[in-house]
């Protein structure tokens, strides 16, 4: 199986969804050249153990990349590292390198992920505020792991947490500053959020809720205290900002591709232009379950649409139409979620999260499951994921009641 | 380092040297094995790197976690002698192991 033409494919992005469309297009039968085009140093690797165990050291980038980088000589694919694509030309079908190089596509494939939303307050230059997204990054901050270090995490997000709980096991102090009232506030229910900092508290975390930074204070150029708009002083010796994410969709856009909150693609990950796929961080995509159109910042979604992209530049239809989910380790928790529960019109709890470390949030709208939380939960999640992707109405009461199993639950 | 053969739902077999303290999940994925998803990476979170482990061989590998055990419980393929092979750890102890794919991850 070939396109049309000898170019062959050109992936810009060297990440999650652009290792996966390359397995999965030799996997389908593609046979013609593929090139991916990555910024970064490194071949593709897997990012969720950036704020996890390859952030605390307890495993090498061996264990992070997603394929050893013969893999991609081995089947075929030229790997263009540390290459940034500036342009795409989409009337002479090229995109152009920002060190002066123009590549051909037949068929093209943007997998650019995304990238941290910056803090934009004085002192943001400082030494010693980070972020969090590339392994480089990890590199610095873990420079800054030594006894006695003080950490200010500002974002009490996913990431945000992951690092305190990390940096908690390294007998680092931390205080993490978020601006709305509660923790993780843009994605799960109160309850949860409520859990989530009790265990940071219990671990000796100091979480402060309803504190804006206002701005970086420092001394000979480097970060010394961290002020926020209430003229509060935090000292730290380095801070960590997790305050989310911007798809990188500029390429796209300047190019004339529809972009509207992500490169606008359809359940097949196809653009605007017949010839321009988009997969991962970086797409807006519309999803069955809900009825509506999503940007997801997600591996699994990320996965799903490097296969979906593969095989429909070979012909096939694989719509991509799934029921999203994430996980989160922190301390000894593992959160897993599925569904999303914008929307929901009851939260239903399974378990006690006032007390102990295990519990469940079922999200239902109008009956209808459309999301879960599980914290160390495993059975409430798989059973979720199956029960939300046929939109199974369910009884609150029989949810709540753990003398019944979940599998009882789904049968009813 | 331990001979693992990994052998693929249509029978098609894989015998490759995985190094100690990789996983058996590892082994597969960065040899290029198909039939192993693994999209977690590792995570105990997904359960798409279920393994059909003989039961010679099992007992010479420690037992299941909660997360494992339940997570399994769930999935469609699972039979008695499943495991997830990202909670595998390799060690000399396993050389030889031969484990066998299920039809499908998901
Ligand atoms: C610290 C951290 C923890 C996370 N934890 C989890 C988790 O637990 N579970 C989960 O499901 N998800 C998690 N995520 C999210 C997940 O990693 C992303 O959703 C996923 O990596 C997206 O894959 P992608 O291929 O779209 O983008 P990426 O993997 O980000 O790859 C995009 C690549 O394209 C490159 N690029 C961008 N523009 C250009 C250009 N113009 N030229 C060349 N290259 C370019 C980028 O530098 C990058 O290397 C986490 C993310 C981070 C940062
Ligand atoms: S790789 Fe996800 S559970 Fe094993």
């Amino acid at each position: 199986m070939s396109t049309s033409g000898t170019n062959g494919i050109v992936i810009i992005g060297a990440g999650q969804a652009a290792s996966q469309a390359v397995m999965s297009l030799r996997s389908e039968g593609y046979e013609g050249p593929i090139r991916m085009i990555g910024d970064e140093a490194e071949p593709p690797y897997q990012r969720p153990p950036l704020s996890k165990k390859f952030l605390a050291g307890e495993i090498g980038f061996d264990r992070v990349e997603l394929k050893p980088v013969e893999f991609y000589a081995n089947a075929g694919c030229e790997l263009l590292l540390s290459t940034r694509v500036a342009a795409i030309e989409r009337a002479k079908k090229v995109v152009l390198t920002s060190d002066g190089r123009e590549i051909a596509y037949d068929k093209l494939i943007i997998a650019t992920g995304s990238r941290v939303r910056e803090i934009n307050v004085p002192g943001f230059d400082l030494e010693g505020v980070y972020y969090l997204r590339s392994v480089a990054d990890v590199h610095e901050i873990q420079k800054n792991f030594k006894p006695g270090a003080k950490m200010v995490v500002v974002g009490g997000g996913y990431i945000g947490l992951e690092v305190a709980a990390v940096a908690k096991k390294h007998d680092i102090s931390v205080t993490v500053l978020e601006t709305a009232e509660r923790v993780m506030a843009r994605v799960v229910d109160p309850i949860v959020s409520h859990f989530y900092e009790r265990i940071h508290r219990e671990e000796g975390v100091i979480i402060r809720t309803g504190v804006t930074v206002a701005g970086f204070e420092g001394e000979g150029g480097r970060i010394t205290h961290v002020v926020s708009g209430e003229g509060e002083s935090f000292p730290c010796t380095f801070v960590v900002v997790g305050i989310g994410i911007i798809p990188n969709t500029e390429l796209a856009q300047d190019a004339g591709v529809t972009v509207e909150n992500g490169i606008v693609v359809d359940e097949m990950t196809r653009t605007s232009d017949p010839d321009i796929y988009a997969a991962g961080d970086c797409t807006n995509h519309p999803n069955g379950v809900y009825g509506r159109r999503l940007r997801l910042e997600s591996v699994h979604n990320a996965i799903e649409q490097g296969k979906t992209a593969a095989a429909a530049i070979t012909g096939k239809d694989k719509p991509y139409n799934q029921v999203p989910w994430f996980w989160s380790d922190q301390y000894d928790l593992k959160l897993q979620i599925a569904g999303l529960s914008t929307g929901y019109t009851e939260a239903v709890t399974r378990g006690n999260p006032a007390e102990g470390r295990s519990f469940a949030v079922f999200y239902l709208k109008d009956g209808v499951l459309i999301a879960v939380d599980a914290v160390n939960r495993a059975p409430e999640f798989m059973m979720a994921r199956q029960l939300i992707a046929k939109q199974a109405k369910l009884d609150p009461k029989r949810l709540a009641d753990e003398s019944i199993s979940m599998k009882e639950v789904a049968n009813a | 380092m331990a001979k693992v053969t990994y052998v693929e739902h249509n029978g098609k077999e894989h015998t490759i040297d995985v190094a100690e303290g990789l996983t058996l999940m590892e082994g597969a994925v960065k040899n290029m094995v198909p039939g192993i998803d693994a999209d977690c990476g590792g995570a105990c979170a997904c359960a798409t790197c279920m393994i059909y482990v003989p039961e010679e061989w099992l007992a010479k590998i420690p037992g299941k976690e909660d997360m494992e055990e339940t997570m399994l419980d769930f999935c469609e393929h699972t039979q008695a002698n499943s495991r997830l092979s990202c909670q595998i750890k390799v060690t000399p102890e396993l050389d030889g192991i031969r484990v066998s794919l299920p039809e499908s991850q998901h």
